[in-house]
């Protein structure tokens, strides 16, 4: 039910990659096939821009690789919660791993529940929304001539707000936060593209390291095993 | 080194294409399970979940229309206040087609 409002985005976001594949000399099917095993969309936008009569392999490793590297710091975040489930079980699960379910998976995991089946479940209709919008854009693509105007571009930039927003804060999550966002824009203005995220993550992330969340009946939370 | 994008070139890059992503969204979790987990990593895990998020919106904000200003704004109050995303989101997205509508 929280997809629902993703999805429909995801549909007319996976029609505009298909309109913009067609168009720029992709086969229908391949850009359906694109769609289905890569499924990461923006990357796949990004890779369109280098397509040509011949595409140059390195650039195109890197630049999806760069715009990717986001799945990384998911991933990293979600292993408490993987640790304990069988390498089949979580390699699967991560196969469908995006930013909307992401989110909400790890917004349960702050307030103390373990929501793997969001990670699936959500995953997998966030991949038939965008094989869904793929196909639609390549064999329909002129219908939905300018999702902007409806404000469908926002839908994924909204869900994350609000996913940020509806977690716990504190003091510390604020600085993290105030400092993620300089970094960001600071890596988004100067460094290459897309570097961004990881760059802002990274740097909120170092606020984390530093700056201990102080447990009730603990000194302080160092090293030492217990 | 580049592929053609014959018929089976294509076939190879979208292969690169899935290898590459399919590397980023395994890495995490493959590399954490070789981290031993104190409480310090944790609190950076943490942190960095939540960076990651205003990470991607801040420069949204910075670089988008008034569109995407208003859209965003509205979300994060109708969030505060409400606390519930669903209406958030329809909000901040009526709010972005009503300001590109009307401006």
């Amino acid at each position: 039910m929280r997809m629902l409002p993703i999805s429909l985005f995801v549909v007319a976001f996976g029609a505009a990659f298909g309109l913009a594949a067609v168009q720029k000399g992709l086969a229908p099917l391949d850009t359906i096939l694109m769609s289905t095993l890569v499924f990461a969309g923006a990357s796949q936008f990004a890779t369109l821009d280098m397509w040509g009569a011949e595409v140059s392999v390195i650039p195109v490793m890197v630049v999806v690789f760069a715009i990717n590297s986001r799945h990384l710091l998911m991933g990293a975040s979600l292993y408490p919660m993987l640790k304990d489930v069988a390498p089949a079980k979580r390699y699967s699960l991560l196969l469908v791993l995006t930013d909307a379910n992401w989110a909400i998976a790890a917004q349960d995991y702050q307030r103390g529940n373990r929501n793997l089946e969001v990670i699936l479940g959500g995953g997998l209709v966030l991949w038939l929304a965008w094989i869904l919008g793929t196909w639609l854009g390549v064999y329909f693509g002129g219908l939905l001539q300018n999702p902007k105007n409806l404000g469908l571009d926002m839908v994924l930039g909204c869900f994350l707000l609000s996913m940020a927003l509806g977690g716990k804060k504190s003091p510390r999550i604020l600085v993290a936060w105030a400092l993620a966002a300089l970094a960001s824009l600071a890596a988004w203005k100067w460094l290459p593209a897309n570097t961004h995220v990881v760059a802002g993550a990274l740097a909120g992330g170092v606020v984390g390291f530093f700056w201990l969340e102080k447990k009730p009946g603990k000194e302080t939370a160092g090293e030492t095993p217990t | 080194m580049t592929i053609e994008t014959t018929t089976t070139g294509v076939l190879v890059l979208i292969l690169i294409m899935t290898l590459v992503t399919l590397a980023t969204r395994f890495g995490g979790v493959l590399i954490m399970s070789f981290v031993r987990i104190s409480p310090r990593i944790e609190s950076f895990i943490n942190t960095m979940a939540s960076s990651v998020l205003i990470a991607i919106i801040v420069p949204m904000a910075f670089g988008g229309d008034a569109g995407a200003l208003a859209a965003l704004s509205v979300t994060a109050v109708t969030m505060l206040v409400l606390q519930k995303p669903l209406p958030a989101i329809a909000a901040g997205v009526f709010a972005a087609a009503a300001v590109r509508y009307l401006f």
